[in-house]
This record gives C-alpha cells, sequence and structure tokens, in this order.
C-alpha cells in the first residue's frame, strides 16, 4: 500500500505515544541498578545493593508475602461470589436481576477515597481496623465488579437452550450449574480471578485508611517509602514488578497465538 | 417463563454477593452522608462552611479543570493509537495492543514512581538537560499541574483507548471505501465518514477517564507534591490533619454527586450499558 502523510501520520504518532505509555515504566530499570544511596542513575558502576537490600529486609519481605496470601483469599473469595452472582443473573436477565447488576458495580464509580471513609467507619464499628480480615473484606468488595463483568461477558455467547436441555433430561439447577454452566464461564472465571488478584494487590487508597501498623501491604510499604525518603529499594521493586507484569503479559500473548 | 422455585434458586446465587455489597459497602458509603449532617452538630452547619469556604472552591475548579484535561489529553492520543491498532493489518499490530495492555498491569503506584523519578528536581529528565547544557538550574516539573497532567494522562490512556478498540473494531471497511472510490480523499474520507462512526466509542472512553479522574487520588498526590489539591486529596486532609470528619464527609457527599451527575448527563450520550456493565 502506498504510503500517503495520512498514514504516517497516525502510524508513527501511534509508536510515539506507544514509547510514551511504555518507556516510563522501565526507567526504574537503570535506577534501581544504581551504586548510589539516592534515586538517580548509576554514576560509577552498576550495583545490586538495592535489591540485595529488598531480599535482606523483613519488612519488604514481610509485606509482600501479605500482598500475595491476601490477594489470593481476595480472589478466591471473590471468584466464588461473583461466579454465583452473574450465573444467577444471566439465568433470570429480568429488570431485578439487571438492577443487582448494576449496584454490584458501585464500587468502580466511587472515588476511591469516599469508599475508604466509608470503609473506616464502619470497621471501626466492627472492629476490623487494622486486621487481614477487614483488609480482605474490603479488597473482596472493590473485586466483586470485576468477576461479575468478566463472568457475565463470558456467558454473553451460551446458548440458552443448553441448560434447558439439561434440566428437561433431569438435571436440577444445581447440577446444571454446576456441569454446564460453570464449564462455559470458565475463561470468564479465570480473568475474573486474575483481575481480582491484581485489584488486591495493587490497592492502596483503602489499606491506607483501615490499617494501622499490624497490616502492611506492599503497596503501603512503597508509599511509606516514596513519602518519607525516596530509597533505591522502591526502585528495586518497582523493577521487579514490571518484570513480572512483562512475563505474564508476554506467556498470556503467546498462548493467545 | 421459569417455575417459581426455580427463579428462588436463582436469587439463592446472586443473595450471597449482593447482600454483602449491600451490608459492607453501599451501607457503609451511604454512612458518609449521614456524617456529613451530624458531625459535629445536627444540620447543613457542613454543606453552609464548603460553600463559603475559597479553598474548597478553588479545590473543585482544580479537580473538573484536571479532570477535563486529562479527558481531552486521552481522548486525542488514545484515538491516533485505537486508530493505528484497528486499521493498520501489520505484523506489528498485536505488538502494539500488547505494549497499550501492558501498562494496565502495572500498579498506579508504581507508574506515579516513575514519573516521580523522571520529574523530580534531580530526577532523569533535569539529569540529562543539565549534562547536556542545555539548562542551568533545574526546571520546575512536579510539585506542580504540570506533573500531574503529565502523570494523569499516562495512568488514564488504556481506559481511553480499550473502549475506542471495542467500537472500531465494529465498523466495517466498506464504508470507507466506498468514500474513497466516488473520490474522496484520505482525510475527507476519515473526517466525514470514519470519525462519526467512532463517536460511541470516544464517548465511552470520555466518560470513564473523566469520571475515574474526578476522584482520582495517588497520582495527584504523590506528583502533586501537596501543592495540588484536587478535592480526594483535600478530603483526606480535612480528616487526616484537622480529624474533621464533618467536612470531609460533606465534600466526598458533594464528590459523589458531581459523579451521579456527570454520570447522568452522560447517560444522554453514551450508553452507559454497554460503557460500564458490558465493558469487556
Amino acid at each position: 500500500m502506498p504510503l500517503s502523510t495520512f498514514r504516517i501520520f497516525f502510524q508513527t504518532g501511534a509508536w510515539l505515544i506507544v514509547a510514551f505509555l511504555v518507556l516510563p515504566l522501565l526507567v526504574v530499570v537503570p535506577v534501581s541498578l544504581t551504586d548510589t544511596s539516592y534515586i538517580g542513575l548509576p554514576k560509577e558502576h552498576l550495583s545490586l545493593q538495592h535489591y540485595v537490600n529488598y531480599f535482606n529486609s523483613p519488612e519488604w519481605l514481610h509485606a509482600t508475602w501479605t500482598s500475595i496470601w491476601i490477594g489470593l483469599v481476595v480472589a478466591t473469595c471473590a471468584s466464588a461470589l461473583g461466579t454465583s452472582f452473574a450465573i444467577g443473573c444471566w439465568f433470570l436477565s429480568d429488570k431485578a436481576s439487571a438492577i443487582a447488576r448494576w449496584v454490584l458495580i458501585t464500587p468502580i464509580l466511587v472515588p476511591p477515597v469516599v469508599q475508604s471513609l466509608g470503609f473506616y467507619r464502619f470497621w471501626v464499628k466492627l472492629g476490623l481496623i487494622d486486621t487481614s480480615a477487614g483488609v480482605i473484606l474490603a479488597h473482596t468488595l472493590l473485586a466483586l465488579p470485576y468477576v461479575s463483568i468478566s463472568v457475565f461477558a463470558a456467558l454473553a455467547n451460551l446458548d440458552r437452550n443448553i441448560p434447558r436441555a439439561a434440566r428437561s433430561l433431569g438435571a436440577s439447577v444445581w447440577q446444571t450449574v454446576l456441569a454446564v454452566i460453570v464449564p462455559a464461564a470458565k475463561p470468564g472465571i479465570l480473568t475474573g480471578f486474575v483481575f481480582a488478584f491484581i485489584v488486591s494487590f495493587d490497592e492502596i487508597v483503602g489499606v491506607l485508611f483501615i490499617t494501622v501498623r499490624r497490616v502492611t501491604t506492599l503497596p503501603k510499604q512503597i508509599w511509606e517509602g516514596i513519602q518519607d525518603n525516596i530509597d533505591p529499594t522502591i526502585a528495586a521493586v518497582a523493577t521487579l514488578l514490571v518484570i513480572l507484569t512483562l512475563i505474564v503479559t508476554a506467556i498470556g500473548a503467546l498462548r493467545r497465538t | 417463563m421459569f417455575r417459581n422455585s426455580d427463579k428462588m434458586r436463582y436469587w439463592a446465587l446472586i443473595l450471597p454477593a449482593l447482600a454483602i455489597m449491600v451490608t459492607f459497602y453501599i451501607f457503609p458509603v451511604l454512612g458518609i452522608w449521614e456524617i456529613a449532617f451530624t458531625e459535629p452538630t445536627t444540620g447543613v452547619g457542613n454543606f453552609v462552611q464548603m460553600a463559603e469556604s475559597s479553598a474548597v472552591r478553588t479545590s473543585f475548579i482544580l479537580t473538573f479543570r484536571v479532570a477535563a484535561i486529562t479527558t481531552l489529553g486521552c481522548l486525542i492520543l488514545g484515538y491516533v493509537v485505537a486508530y493505528a491498532i484497528s486499521n493498520f493489518a501489520g505484523k506489528l499490530t498485536p505488538l502494539m495492543l500488547a505494549l497499550v495492555i501492558l501498562p494496565f498491569w502495572v500498579s498506579v503506584l508504581i507508574r506515579s514512581f516513575s514519573w516521580i523519578v523522571l520529574l523530580g528536581r534531580s530526577g532523569l529528565v533535569n539529569d540529562t538537560l543539565r549534562d547536556t547544557g542545555l539548562i542551568d538550574s533545574p526546571l520546575r516539573l512536579m510539585h506542580n499541574e504540570f506533573g500531574v497532567l503529565v502523570a494523569m494522562i499516562h495512568v488514564m490512556l488504556p481506559f481511553a483507548i480499550l473502549p475506542m478498540l471495542t467500537n472500531m473494531r465494529g465498523i466495517s471497511d466498506a464504508y470507507v471505501k466506498a468514500a474513497r472510490g466516488l473520490g474522496a480523499s484520505e482525510w475527507t474520507a476519515f473526517r466525514q465518514v470514519y470519525f462519526p462512526q467512532t463517536v460511541p466509542g470516544v464517548m465511552s472512553g470520555a466518560l470513564l477517564v473523566f469520571v475515574l479522574s474526578l476522584g482520582f487520588y495517588v497520582t495527584p498526590a504523590l506528583l502533586g507534591g501537596g501543592r495540588v489539591l484536587m478535592i480526594s486529596e483535600y478530603i483526606t486532609y480535612q480528616i487526616q490533619e484537622f480529624l474533621n470528619w464533618g467536612l470531609g464527609s460533606a465534600l466526598s457527599v458533594a464528590l459523589l454527586i458531581a459523579t451521579a451527575l456527570v454520570l447522568l448527563i452522560a447517560a444522554r450520550f453514551v450508553n452507559l450499558r454497554s460503557a460500564l456493565l458490558e465493558r469487556k
């Protein structure tokens, strides 16, 4: 195809914008290898001292582990609740269930600070402040919309006659759900699980409000690190996370092709 | 139709998630309204104080301005990327799509941190400019609206690109081909035939970015350095520094109402169902 100014404009423009999206994520890599004790590019030589620091710091490791296990619990709870919810709504597909779906996605629309204030006041009454259970409950609520949306999307193309056939052959509602609908919704459930884990793993504003000292997640540790002193250990953590994301995205992309 | 007992069973599937959401989310968020009207004294005192405060007004105007500029920036930049991905079939197109989705999975906190590293007083941009002799003293690139806007656009851009992509995927190239066959130039065909078909996608992207930007906290708080007080940061400031729960809650109510109004107005132009509920 001939290259017109139109095509050149959109093609180069798009690549420049993609560079703007991706390159800033990579600046943490050289900074994490700095031999200085402040944020900056390496001066004399490359150094792994900030990685050593991360792997030797009980605080950083503990925060990382907290985020991982809380994320897994949240993803499990949210996937179970959200899948059951989406399947019920799919069967009904009436006005009342549409309203229920709107109710379930409110956490996407309410500003994080506003919902965190609500959590804080209510969690004080329930005695959930600064407990893992409190964080798990809050994160499950924030993750539910994503699970419900992705499971519902996976069911959108499912032929309604299939569960009907199962029922007319004598299967109960529960058997139909477990043997027919859940397998069909599996890709959506898996996406929902990953989404839920990431929502919990990255969540910061809620954690800042509902935890004090006993529970520290990785984002909170990073947040406090940025506020107090910008220590290059954060760059090392950021690099590890960016590389992990790159690997997971690459595997995902390869599996799809 | 279903038998009634079946209907009950379907509701039994829905109920656990719905009950938890209403009890532990909707109820606490409504609780904020109560605080706004009852602390420290019962009445509309907090709202009067809010309406009279020029700091609050400044913060609201700032919030809407930042959200509007972020939205506009994301739409223009996002459109070019979405257009290139959907219309230029090349070997690198899947790579471009993957690179657009990648930042989505990196936390907002890390992305904001990257911008601090880049834009700080002795950040990479200033250091590079000084080493090459272009400037003598460091430029002020963050702790101001500029820094907040750059990072906000970076964080929000994928939210604008994805709805536009979904929309553009559904557009048949037959119309543009017909226009070209009838003698329209590439630009004219784009402007008069292609662009109008993408307006729904643009609107969905705009709504998503604008609503999310209105309530954004992390990026403005980190890049603004306390000098760009958007409403969310103003609220935490009231509560954490002054323990002023009444005013903080009143501001939260105002922010909630503002968000709801934006959604109501948007409902006239955007299919909210496909923009939010059936988002891919």
